[in-house]
């Protein structure tokens, strides 16, 4: 009941080679750089680009395996999000959304139901007649959401779904999207180059880069332990999740952060380990959230390193390799962790699953 | 298409280069008196069916008369008289209509006299082989045949008109075309049964079209009359070249061709 | 400095640009204002309502609406064949589609004639097993017109399709539809300007098209005659009608484009 394949697609002097399965609900983001493979994976899997090798087979049924068979994009039961969401300019929201079922063989009446009860779902109700250029970039991101989800989809492969919006939309469309994504049943890739977008939406994290894997695990585990530097880099941030009440969050896995700006119910929290600075003893002054932890791992990176620090919450910290001769850092030593409240991000967090 | 032409050219050229050499040995033609006034550029406003005789008579006079170019504008004769006054820079004009040469008359862009120098028959021209077995006048009357004929407002179409009207036959047909050439295409073409056009297009033709004469076209003959005009550039050029035309060896070439004497 | 500058700021357009546009406009509308000057306007209004003109003039507009439509269900899909397929000596087909322009229209009448007529390539087969014959017939003149006609609708719908994000029909292949709805319903609308401008250039350039068709379809009238044709033989002996049918050719042609402008581009905007 999975989705099995084994991507392999030569483009001129490019080559994907990413073996990939995806268990029924579960939301897998696919994270890279630019010009990793993510958006070849993406367009293989919906038949936009054949695979060269490999296969591609959703619960035992074959859709890409050559040089025998090959099951175009349109008898795929994928639904796609673009990162410029792609809507039809010359039709309505609900034309838009309808387009699929209607493709599909549903009549126009109930392609037309089908499609306001989706609009409805992701809030656009009352835009349902509205032309895509008169919606914002969110609204029009959540039409194209909505599109997607409304033939049904066995497969639901978003590219860079939140790339184009600017930072405050993007926040909605986040959490909305969290929201739909955890109600989804179907299978789910998310193409991302954000890795708070991936550790936000994702089950699991798959890291490509020049067009093979680099790694794969929980949010928690790649983030915790990078493979090598570059993933280090790509997912070096401190995600938790905890719930608000005013400035106070208090943390699912135990401890609590207070913000700069209050916040209510589920939030995530993100900082960069540059944020976080450590001390042999309790610092005074003016960070308030300081806590006890133990070192129990160092990275040399280029120019700093990277602290893996166990405590209530765990958290990453990185800092000069100067700062580390002056400590005489050793796993195992007892610290302070300090991180200053503006330095932390809060955003709604998706309902738990 | 283009050989039959080319063909008719070459023939022409033949012709004029013998009729060059016997006037030269007679020694007595008024156009060798001509000759030591005669420079420069010549231009002549010709009727587009003169176009393959007055190229070989313009050859001819340049050879006759060294230190010459003769350079023609040929065109229908209603555009040409047109053009003439509208002061158009010609020093003979040769028309295949009198009414195209009574319109520049009119006007007084042309003052001498004009001669008439040909006069062309109308001859009922069919593909070669004549597959519906047209004889005469009588058969533009069916209905069945395909017909071309030029358009009445075109010299060879008012021709035509006559014809009919002197034979009592309504014809039936299927195309009035703008020119003689575009009726002659057809015919070729075999698109058409049968057409009438002038005996010189038949001859010029060549072997994809035959003609075939009929007692009615003495009815419908058309004058071509030729004259210097009064604003000639080059006036003395001109009355040379219309020496020239109508000169023995000029009435040769015009017969090879098709035209009868006048 | 205050004043010039503000004037600077208002007058946007460079004159570099400004002069010759002007030029540009006057070149093409002085020759019009030349023929209106010399139009006999007191014979005008008889000379509109003479079965002669109405004939030719009826003859004209539906000959080149049916060449128009003939060339949209042709034309458009060769286009979205030249910008979307993927074939071998695409760039000489493309040259060769252009050749029509190119070639002088008598010319291409003539080719007509040697594949359409009764002896051509084609034609004699037409005329031997279904008794067809194009030339002569108001058939022949549609296809004459669309035969000069069709160039323009190609190029320009090519272009649009060309221009046109292709990322549009992988969207709507993703959602299930087959490549014939992605075009009725993706492709066709979004180029759809692209299409209402060639189709407007393609229909003018039918409706005075003068040497194909009297090469090819002859000239009778009420059934070849269209006001080119009758036009050009005014002109051999009464040039006040002559220039009597191309003000009235003018006038319908420029109504008919100036309301199909309106209603199309305004509509589909």
């Amino acid at each position: 009941m999975t989705l099995v394949a084994h991507l392999d697609v030569h483009r001129d002097r490019f080559h994907l080679d990413l073996r990939l399965e995806i268990a029924p609900g579960e939301v897998v983001a696919l994270l890279g750089p630019n010009g990793a493979g993510k958006t070849t994976a993406l367009r293989a899997l919906a038949g936009l680009v054949p695979l060269t090798g490999g296969h591609i087979s959703l619960d035992g049924h074959p859709w890409d395996a050559p040089p025998r068979t090959f099951l175009p994009p349109e008898r795929r039961p994928v639904g796609v999000v673009f990162q410029d969401h792609l809507l039809f300019a010359h039709l309505s929201a609900v034309d838009n959304v309808a387009f699929g079922p209607r493709a599909r063989g549903t009549s126009r009446a109930a392609a037309r139901d089908l499609a306001l009860r989706w609009l409805d779902r992701v809030g656009l109700a009352e835009h349902a007649r509205a032309k895509p250029r008169t919606l914002s970039g969110g609204q029009a991101q959540r039409v194209a959401l909505a599109r997607a989800l409304a033939t049904d989809p066995r497969l639901l492969l978003l590219d860079e779904p939140l790339a184009a919006l600017d930072a405050a939309t993007r926040l909605h469309v986040r959490a909305e999207l969290g929201r739909h994504l955890a109600e989804f049943r179907g299978h789910t890739l998310l193409v991302t180059h954000d890795p708070l977008d991936a550790m936000v939406l994702a089950d699991r994290l798959v890291v490509l880069d020049h067009g093979t894997l680099v790694q794969q695990g929980t949010p928690t585990e790649v983030a915790h332990h990078p493979r090598n530097a570059y993933t280090a880099d790509l997912v070096g941030l401190n995600l938790l999740r905890g719930t608000a009440e005013g400035t106070a969050v208090t943390l699912d896995g135990g401890g609590v952060l207070t913000l700069a700006e209050p916040a209510t119910g589920p939030v995530h929290l993100s900082f960069p380990p540059s944020a976080v600075s450590v001390h042999p003893a309790p610092p005074t002054g003016s960070p308030r959230n300081t806590w006890p932890v133990t070192l129990t791992g160092l990275e040399q990176h280029a120019h700093t390193t990277r602290l893996r620090l166990h405590g209530r919450p765990p958290v990453l910290a990185d800092i000069t390799t100067a700062a580390v001769a002056d400590l005489r850092l050793h796993a195992g030593d007892a610290l302070w962790a300090a991180v200053k409240a503006t330095e932390i991000r809060a955003y709604p967090a998706t309902p738990d699953r | 298409m283009s050989r039959a032409p080319r063909a008719l050219a070459v023939s022409l050229t033949a012709a004029a280069a013998l009729a060059g050499c016997g006037s030269t040995d007679s020694g007595t033609a008024p156009t060798g008196t001509a000759a030591a006034g005669v420079r420069g550029q010549i231009t002549v406003f010709a009727a587009a069916s003169l176009t393959e005789t007055f190229t070989a008579l313009g050859d001819q006079f340049e050879a006759a008369h060294p230190g010459t170019t003769v350079t023609f504008n040929f065109a229908g004769s209603s555009a040409l008289a047109q053009q003439i006054n509208q002061g158009a820079p010609a020093d003979v004009f040769a028309s295949a209509a009198p009414t195209n040469m009574q319109q520049v008359q009119d006007t007084g862009a042309v003052t001498a006299t004009p001669t008439t120098f040909a006069r062309n028959r109308l001859q009922i021209a069919v593909p070669a082989g004549n597959p519906a077995t047209i004889t005469g006048l009588a058969d533009f009357g069916r209905p069945e045949a395909r017909i071309a004929l030029c358009a009445d407002q075109v010299p060879c179409g008012a021709a035509a008109t006559k014809a009919f009207q002197a034979a009592g036959v309504t014809p039936q047909p299927d195309t009035l075309e703008q020119d003689v050439k575009a009726v002659l295409t057809k015919v070729r073409l075999g698109e058409v049964d049968a057409a009438l056009v002038y005996k010189t297009d038949v001859t010029a033709a060549g072997e994809q079209v035959e003609g075939i004469d009929f007692p009615e076209a003495a009815q419908a003959v058309n004058d071509y009359p030729i004259a210097p005009l009064a604003t000639a550039p080059n006036a003395a050029g001109a009355t040379a070249f219309v020496d020239h035309v109508l000169s023995g060896t000029g009435r040769t070439v015009l017969t090879n061709a098709g035209f009868d004497s006048p | 400095m205050t004043h010039s500058r503000r004037r600077a700021a208002r007058g946007r357009l460079p004159l570099v640009l400004v002069l010759p546009a002007v030029l540009g406009l006057a070149f093409l509308l002085i020759p019009l204002a030349g023929l209106l000057t010399r139009a006999p306007w007191d014979t005008l209004a008889g000379e509109l309502l003479s079965p002669r003109i109405g004939q030719a003039l009826r003859l004209s507009l539906v000959c080149a609406t049916l060449a128009t439509l003939l060339c949209l269900v042709l034309g458009v899909p060769l286009a979205w064949l030249l910008a979307r397929g993927n074939l071998p000596g695409q760039g000489l087909l493309r040259a060769l589609i252009t050749v029509p322009l190119v070639l002088p229209p008598v010319v291409g009448g003539v080719a007509l004639l040697f594949v359409l007529g009764r002896r051509g390539l084609i034609g004699q087969y037409l005329h031997a097993w279904f008794g067809v014959s194009l030339p002569f017939t108001t058939a022949g003149v549609v296809i004459a017109e669309a035969f000069v006609a069709m160039p323009f609708l190609v190029v320009s719908v090519e272009g649009a399709l060309r221009a046109a994000d292709p990322r549009y029909e992988e969207a709507a292949a993703t959602l299930g539809a087959s490549r014939w709805l992605t075009f009725r319903r993706v492709t066709l609308p979004s180029v759809l300007p692209g299409v209402v401008a060639g189709t407007v250039l393609c229909w003018a350039r039918a409706l005075g098209e003068f040497g194909a068709t009297i090469t090819f379809a002859g000239n009778f009238p009420g059934t070849t005659t269209t006001m080119p044709l009758a036009v050009y033989l005014a002109l051999e002996t009464d040039p006040d009608a002559a220039i009597v049918l191309s003000v009235v050719l003018l006038i319908v042609s420029v109504g008919v484009l100036a309301a199909l402008r309106d209603r199309w581009i305004r509509g589909g905007a």
